[in-house]
């Protein structure tokens, strides 16, 4: 499967559709069964009500996963006052798997702060909505995605409830989905924590196994009840998450989607999964569309750029 | 907010007046100053006025949980070592790791997760909570920079100061993707 790169799939893909198509089912099933995620993974909790702010995090990120040099330095502030059409605010990008978000919540003395990331899903959207298998739920909790496989279709970024993979526009030839891997090559499977929580100097984020770290949360909430709202945010959300929240304001007050259900996002494309062989057996015609698609993009986002 | 942080400082500074006045007999036990350096990698140490902050502050436990020879009067920390015996030590690094997340502290809190160390930050994490956290509350400084200085390694791992990217580069607002 490593070997499998984007002309071979294509070829593959042209001469024998239906072989592919049996591989891409049964990986799917895999994942499609009632899963729950690995009893040992590992996870992250995160304790809103510590965070200041100051994007020492973003900073490890950039510097441990060898990312492009930001726009701004890691200690401007400013960067919270961007917004995003229609006044969102700052996500992650290709050059920025975490950023860090400010909310003003009113009656809250100080502004909250929420660092967003790839969420690691026990069952991820981004997995199984992606019909060459691009991605891999590792049994440390990490969610990794294999470029070499990769065709730019871009499904999983519609998929993922989070808005988390971002598309690399630096290559229109080699297209390629960016987002955080749990510092997965470097640290997760020496069992090492990933580089953003180690930096913290609030140690905002603890690493441990996931079931582990879901006791320490309820923990926390029933020791000190007025300072958090009961809920940990990832805890059944989409079948549940490895960075999981805590927080002493509702989550939907600082742009968490509270309405996305305990359901795993498969549960609802497990048909669409069944339209994938048939999809395959159209695969040409398909690609010509995607590549079309993406050159209309790559066309725009340059326009972009010279504006 | 410039008003409000002015009272604040205005009333920290008049605690800092008043505080030798009401220093408490312990404030001698203490150090005067101390240098934080144990943990200094982007930043250079603290050089940090124990005597000012024993001032301050209204008891020794206010900072250190608990005195020697007394239990903790965290209720975290008392939830266990409460009945067992009583503390021998009160420096933060006796109890916060500086190894909060290497291979040996991590399988030690892994062993035992029912203990919940897992939970207890190391002693970056025990310092900057109890610092900023009081700071904030009290209105004294709370910028990075206000307490230990940037070094060099410390510019270039936050893109600052002379590995700043050049302002052009910025692209309009961050929006329009
Ligand atoms: S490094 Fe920690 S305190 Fe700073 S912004 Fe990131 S999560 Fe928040
Ligand atoms: S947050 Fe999104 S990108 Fe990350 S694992 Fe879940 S679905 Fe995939
Ligand atoms: S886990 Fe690693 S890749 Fe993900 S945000 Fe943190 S530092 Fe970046």
């Amino acid at each position: 499967m490593k070997m499998f790169n984007r002309r071979s799939f294509l070829k593959g893909g042209l001469a024998g559709g239906a072989a592919i198509a049996a591989v891409g089912t049964s990986k799917q099933a895999e994942a499609a069964g009632s899963f729950g995620g690995y009893p040992d993974s590992m996870g992250v909790l995160v304790d809103l009500t510590k965070c200041v702010g100051c994007r020492t995090c973003e900073a490890a990120c950039n510097k441990e996963q060898g990312l492009p040099a930001p726009d701004k330095s890691f200690d401007d502030p400013s960067v919270f006052e961007e917004k995003r059409e229609g006044g969102l605010p700052r996500r992650t990008t290709e050059k920025a798997y975490t950023v860090v978000q400010k909310y003003d919540v009113p009656g809250r003395e100080h502004p909250l702060f929420r660092k967003v990331q790839c969420n690691h899903c026990n069952e991820p959207a981004c997995l199984t909505s992606c019909f060459v298998n691009a991605y891999k739920k590792t049994p440390e909790g990490a969610v990794m995605y294999d470029p070499t496989v990769c065709v730019g279709c871009r499904t999983c970024m519609v998929a993922c409830p989070f808005y988390i993979p971002a598309y690399s526009y630096s290559s229109a030839i080699n297209p390629v989905v960016k987002k955080c891997i749990m510092c997965y090559d470097t640290r997760l499977k020496f069992g090492k924590p990933p580089a953003c929580v180690e930096a913290c100097p609030q140690e905002v984020m603890t690493f441990g196994k996931r079931k582990d770290l879901l006791k320490l949360a309820h923990q926390r909430i029933s020791e000190k009840p007025d300072a958090y709202v009961d809920h940990v945010y990832g805890e059944t959300e989409v079948g549940g998450t490895a960075w999981m929240y805590l927080s002493d304001v509702p989550f939907d007050k600082i742009g968490y989607d509270t309405h996305l259900g305990d359901q795993p996002i498969i549960s609802y494309v497990k048909e669409f999964l069944a339209v994938v062989p048939m999809v395959l057996t159209i695969w040409p015609a398909l690609f010509t569309g995607f590549h079309l698609l993406s050159n209309r993009k790559d066309a725009l986002k340059n326009e972009e750029n010279k504006s | 907010m410039g008003g409000r942080k002015k009272t604040l400082l205005g009333m920290a500074a008049l605690m800092l007046l008043t505080a030798p006045l009401v220093a408490p007999a312990w404030a001698e036990d203490g150090p005067g100053t101390v240098e934080i350096g144990s943990l200094a990698n982007h930043y250079s140490a603290v050089t940090f006025d124990h005597a000012m902050h024993t001032g301050v502050a209204s008891s020794c436990a206010e900072c250190h949980h608990h005195t020697t020879g007394l239990a903790p009067t965290d209720p975290t920390c008392a939830r266990c070592h409460e009945a067992g015996a009583k503390a021998g030590s009160v420096a933060c690094k006796d109890c916060h790791s500086d190894k909060r997340f290497s291979a040996e502290d991590l399988a030690k809190i892994g062993e035992k997760p029912q203990l919940y160390h897992k939970g207890k930050p190391g002693l970056k994490g025990a310092y900057h909570r109890k610092c900023l956290g009081c700071h904030t509350t009290m209105g004294g400084p709370t910028g990075c920079q206000d307490c230990h200085t940037r070094n060099d390694k410390g510019d270039a791992f936050f893109n600052a100061g002379k590995y700043a990217p050049a302002p052009s580069t910025s692209a309009g607002h961050g929006g329009g993707h």
